[in-house]
């Protein structure tokens, strides 16, 4: 089982997020190094939900933004490992849209459930396999650091 | 003109996170990446030829997709492309939701795994120092 590693201010921050959108689903993008057990988070950054129509259950972040993130990635030396959502009032546990709509072949799914308000629980999962045809979540360890 | 890689197309292009390659428009470009690195062809475009749905192409700041010539748009030295898969996602429908509401609430009920656990015992350090 790959170990994403964080330290707790960016865990703190991820599940914060998905408070303050609460009831929306928050999103946002992780930024890391690669290591032999799994990625390395070395901090995160909020992105905004397109999904207006639907925010309670749906997020989208814009590719422009991606595009934006991914080059302040690079001028840091780092690399975009991952992305997180809220699950508000819903476990934390991939659904089939996380599934079909995510397309970061090796990259890192971390979900927090959000009930009533309160960040309650925060998985994470890769998004394994080596086509589009045959990817597949795998959970994975979530080590958090002082 | 440089085309940075995405994260996870990296593995197919030597590893590289740019790519540099001689090119007068966007789909020349596109050809020179491949041709350099095949084992990108098949994430970027279909077998029709045409790029995936998912896969975004931003020349410097724009989406090709709204470019009056889109990938037959002329190119200089000084540009970028950068390709950007989408991302999005999202929890159960509403409607679903009530077949479910038992575990929703929570979060709670699932039984958790050692990494769970880890995140929990660092969540309660956390809240009592808050």
């Amino acid at each position: 089982m790959s170990v994403l590693r964080l330290n707790k201010a960016v865990f703190n921050a991820i599940r914060a997020h998905g408070q303050e959108t609460y009831p929306h689903e928050c999103c946002g993008v992780l930024l890391g190094r690669s290591t032999p057990e799994g990625w390395s988070i070395n901090s995160s950054i909020k992105a905004g939900n397109t999904r207006t129509d639907s925010a309670h259950n749906r997020y989208q972040i814009s590719p422009g933004e991606l595009v934006k993130i991914e080059r302040e990635a690079l001028k840091r030396g780092l690399s975009i490992c991952g992305f997180y959502h809220s699950h508000p009032d819903h476990p934390a546990q991939w659904s089939q849209t996380d599934l079909a709509e995510a397309h970061w072949l090796g990259c890192s799914c971390v979900i927090t459930a959000v009930a009533q308000g309160n960040a309650v629980l925060t998985n994470s999962f890769l998004r394994a396999g080596e086509t589009e045809e045959s990817k597949r979540f795998q959970p994975e360890s979530v080590e958090v650091s002082e | 003109m440089t085309i940075y890689i995405p994260t996870p197309l990296r593995i197919f292009a030597a590893g590289k996170d740019a790519v540099e390659v001689q090119a007068a428009t966007i789909a020349s470009a596109l050809d020179e990446l491949t041709h350099a690195h095949p084992e990108l062809r098949k994430h970027l475009f279909t077998s029709e030829g045409k790029v995936r749905a998912f896969v975004n192409l931003y020349l410097n700041d724009e989406d090709v997709r709204y470019l009056p010539a889109r990938e037959a748009t002329a190119i200089s030295p000084a540009d970028t492309l950068s390709i950007i898969p989408s991302i999005a996602g999202g929890g159960q429908a509403r409607e679903a939701r009530a077949a479910t509401a038992q575990r929703c609430n929570g979060a709670r009920t699932e039984k958790p795994n050692a990494a769970v656990l880890l995140i929990r015992r660092a969540a309660r350090t956390a809240n009592k120092k808050h």
